[in-house]
């Protein structure tokens, strides 16, 4: 492929491959603090949600969850055994054959929006709620998180009256109960993609939040009361792995979704196998971030800094792999770093925070490992000198340069605020790199040549393509992999069918 | 004296070819009355992975013929099953069917191939859609083709079982390792001559005969199979989970009694889209 870099004579003298200019800010201007205020209502104690009622377990026992950012305890959460689980899936079939499965479209669909407009209306406490429970920064649970989560419920209320445009040729029904477990990264959002289409298309609900991040979750059990929703509609039951098997192998469910790692993904696709339940799996992903030397470079250099960056990076479709045209990797790779020196790592509370605190332990321990791993098979690693908190689980964002394929930070799902970045010299070349994974969650693609990014969005085996932007989400927009990264979408009117039957 | 007449070798169709088992092996097939038919090859997993490979080859070219061009083929095809109807016919009469039953099958095997092919250039129009999100984004979702799909076919009706579970997936562009009935893989046999007179680019359809027990743990497992469809009894169809999972393989069972497969309902849109991954686009609105 001839480089447009070498014909074009308007490119700023950076592109030639001299160092960018870099603002230098140091120590000069300091940020004050500004810590989100709002209170966010904790409980001490947070029981399970079973038949619209709150529940202590049957077996007494609660675990604590913590505030990734300072390691205190916020609040305790009660450990769903076998029992309870039990008990949440008697009252989610009989609320399906006694209310929700036989109530007009028109009628759920007024209790979905009414979820949707109670999570407005108390946005910013759920938000706070979310930030200290699992360590995102509050622009972040602020500005996306709870906002996206609304949405989530609004759009699929709608669909509740209109299911028969949902399969042309079709009429579509309910599947029943439906088992669902959700991981951490985004707590009340996963809860929003798994509940809300089920609800719309009439299915009852049994879910498990994250062990580390059930608060939300549970908080959003109140707006459920005050919505009036029947009891049994949803159940929520927390714990850890012991409850989510026990939430996969109930008889009851006649389908179950997953959300999390592709291996955790396999063993509950074998724990089915031998049952007729329906499933939909959204497991792990490795993106490739394509960057041709005709991007509009500060802007990719954004869109790669969102991709990897945003969430601390605890994103199943983060663009952890940056595959960057090589007369432009000295210059990206530059402004990265230019980049990087100026994110604000620390509190999450605190409204200027780029990235927070990672979610846990054990997380931040194998992002550790992973990342000795990068440095250990020879790949070149640069991380910014920032001042971390002395309390709490934080890890500086990385980005390592020198990266080959055969690595295992090229391989393997880090789910942490660690890019890599391998280089290629012609399209052909960055498809096969791009490819070359197991999984298939998302791409992205930076380039100013219309034709060639229609061709790498069709080439990429990725469920989705992000085209000169990155980490983009809307209800309307399905969402889901290929390959190892899971099948069935979630989201839009293909999200929706995942929870119908034909008839 | 009467001429004694030859008779035809049975070698399924696999990777453009008309093949005998890598491993020599055969399996003796007996007609309706019990008579000896002919030996018709066992395939093994090492021919079902020579296959696989032919169909991963074949794979992005199909894909990226037109819609057009991939319906007219499978019109193409029904074309030539229409035009050896009564030799289709009389196999079957010769494997037990009655002769009207036999004609019903292969009928109804080309109709639904008539059925499949006029999809090609619509399902897409169907399926996909553009989504109207709250930013200033583009976003578009259309389907794609997953890759090498395996099928594992029915004993009765062997034919339109076949036929059934192939046309939807080859019409988006996937290309299918097929194993053919056991106890009758010569209807299929027969088809694939006419598989390779379609137009159906080598290795696009990939027949394999042979004992069932042998090659499905070797369909559950192998990784370059991106979805399987079959027809299987509880503990293939355990088997064939437990395989799946090991690279998160979509996996779809078709139910149809024998009655079933003639149903109208057997075919479908939504065959069409089992086999086909959503990929959703994003692109900035603006200067």
């Amino acid at each position: 492929m001839p480089s447009l870099a070498a014909k074009k004579s308007t490119r700023t003298p950076a592109r030639s491959g001299r160092p960018a200019p870099e603002l230098i800010f140091g120590d000069l201007w300091e940020f004050d603090p500004a810590p989100e205020t709002a209170d966010p209502k904790l409980k001490s104690r947070y029981d399970l949600f079973i038949d619209g009622q709150f529940v202590a377990p049957k077996s007494g026992r609660y675990f604590d969850t913590i505030n990734p950012a300072n390691e205190r305890k916020l609040a305790e959460i009660a450990l769903a055994g076998r029992d309870d689980v039990d008990a949440a899936y008697q009252a989610a079939q009989r609320a399906f054959d006694t209310t929700w499965g036989r109530m007009p479209g028109r009628e759920r669909a007024k209790y979905i929006f009414r979820i949707a407009r109670l999570l407005q209306d108390r946005a910013r406490e759920f938000a706070v709620a979310e930030t200290l429970d699992g360590g995102k920064p509050i622009k972040e649970s602020r500005d996306f998180d709870v906002p996206m989560t609304a949405a989530h419920f609004f759009y699929h209320a709608g669909w509740a009256d209109k299911l028969e445009y949902v399969a042309p040729g079709h009429r579509v029904a309910p599947l029943g109960v439906v088992g669902q477990v959700i991981p951490w990264n985004f707590p009340l959002l996963m809860l929003a993609w798994k509940i809300a289409p089920a609800l719309a298309m009439g299915n009852t609900v049994v879910l498990k939040p994250a062990e580390t991040t059930s608060i939300t979750a549970l908080k959003l059990a109140e707006i459920l009361q005050d919505a009036e929703l029947p009891p049994g509609v949803v159940n929520f039951v927390s714990g850890a792995g012991e409850t989510g098997a026990a939430v996969m192998s109930h008889p009851t469910p006649v389908k179950i979704a997953f959300t999390g790692s592709t291996e955790v993904g396999k063993i509950i696709m074998r724990s089915l196998a031998g049952t007729e339940k329906k499933m939909t799996m959204e497991l792990g992903g490795k993106a490739a971030n394509v960057v041709f030397d005709d991007a509009p470079i500060d802007q990719a250099v954004e869109g790669i800094v969102n991709g990897i960056f945003f969430n601390q990076g605890h994103v199943c479709c983060a663009g952890s792999r940056l595959l960057v045209h090589e007369p432009i990797a000295d210059l990206v790779l530059a402004k990265l770093k230019n980049r990087l020196k100026v994110l604000r790592v620390g509190d999450p509370m605190d409204k200027n925070t780029d990235i927070g605190a990672i979610n846990s332990k054990p997380q931040l321990q194998k992002i550790q490992e992973l990342v000795e791993s990068g440095v250990k098979d020879g790949a070149e690693m640069f991380q910014p000198a920032c001042r971390l908190p002395s309390k709490g689980y934080y890890f500086r964002p990385t980005i390592f340069s020198g990266v080959t394929m055969s690595h295992r930070i090229a391989r393997e799902e880090i789910f942490g605020p660690v890019l890599s970045m391998l280089t290629f010299r012609t399209v052909d070349e960055a498809i096969e790199k791009a490819n070359n994974t197991a999984y298939g969650l998302s791409a992205g693609v930076w380039t100013d040549k219309g034709s060639r990014i229609l061709k790498m969005s069709t080439e990429l085996k990725a469920g989705v393509v992000w085209a000169n932007t990155y980490n983009k989400f809307d209800p309307t927009s399905p969402f889901g992999g290929y390959k190892e990264s899971g099948f069935g979408r979630e989201g839009g009117r293909q999200g929706l069918l995942d929870y119908a039957k034909l008839i | 004296m009467s001429r004694l007449p030859i008779t035809k070798t049975p070698k399924p169709y696999a990777g453009g070819a008309f093949i005998r088992s890598e491993s020599g092996r055969t399996f003796p097939l007996r007609d309706a009355s019990g008579a000896f038919f002919a030996n018709i090859p066992q395939c093994t997993r090492k021919d079902l992975r020579n296959a696989v490979e032919a169909a991963a080859k074949a794979g992005p070219g199909w894909a990226r013929r037109t819609a057009y061009n991939r319906g007219q083929i499978l019109y193409r095809l029904g074309e030539m099953l229409e035009g050896r109807r009564q030799e289709m016919a009389d196999t079957l009469v010769r494997f037990g069917d009655e002769a009207a039953a036999a004609a019903h099958e292969v009928d109804t095997c080309i109709d639904r191939l008539v059925y499949y092919a006029g999809w090609a250039d619509k399902y897409e129009q169907v399926l996909g859609n553009v989504n109207p999100v709250a930013s200033p984004h583009f976003n578009f979702t259309v389907t794609e083709p997953m890759g090498v799909i395996g099928v594992i076919a029915p004993d009765a009706p062997s034919l339109l079982g076949l036929i059934s579970l192939v046309a939807p997936i080859i019409v988006s562009g996937n290309t299918v390792v097929a194993h053919v009935s056991e106890k009758s893989a010569y209807p299929a046999i027969l088809f694939g001559e006419m598989l390779a007179t379609s137009d159906l680019p080598g290795g696009v359809v990939n027949l394999l005969s042979g004992l069932r027990k042998e090659l499905v743990p070797t369909f559950a497992t192998h990784t370059h199979l991106r979805g399987l469809s079959a027809v299987a009894n509880a503990d293939e169809r355990k088997a064939i989970r437990l395989g799946a999972a090991e690279s998160v393989k979509r996996v779809h069972f078709a139910d149809a009694s024998t009655a079933g497969w003639f149903e109208d309902s057997a075919q479908s849109l939504y065959r069409i889209r089992d086999f086909l991954e959503f990929k959703t686009t994003w692109h900035p609105i603006g200067a």
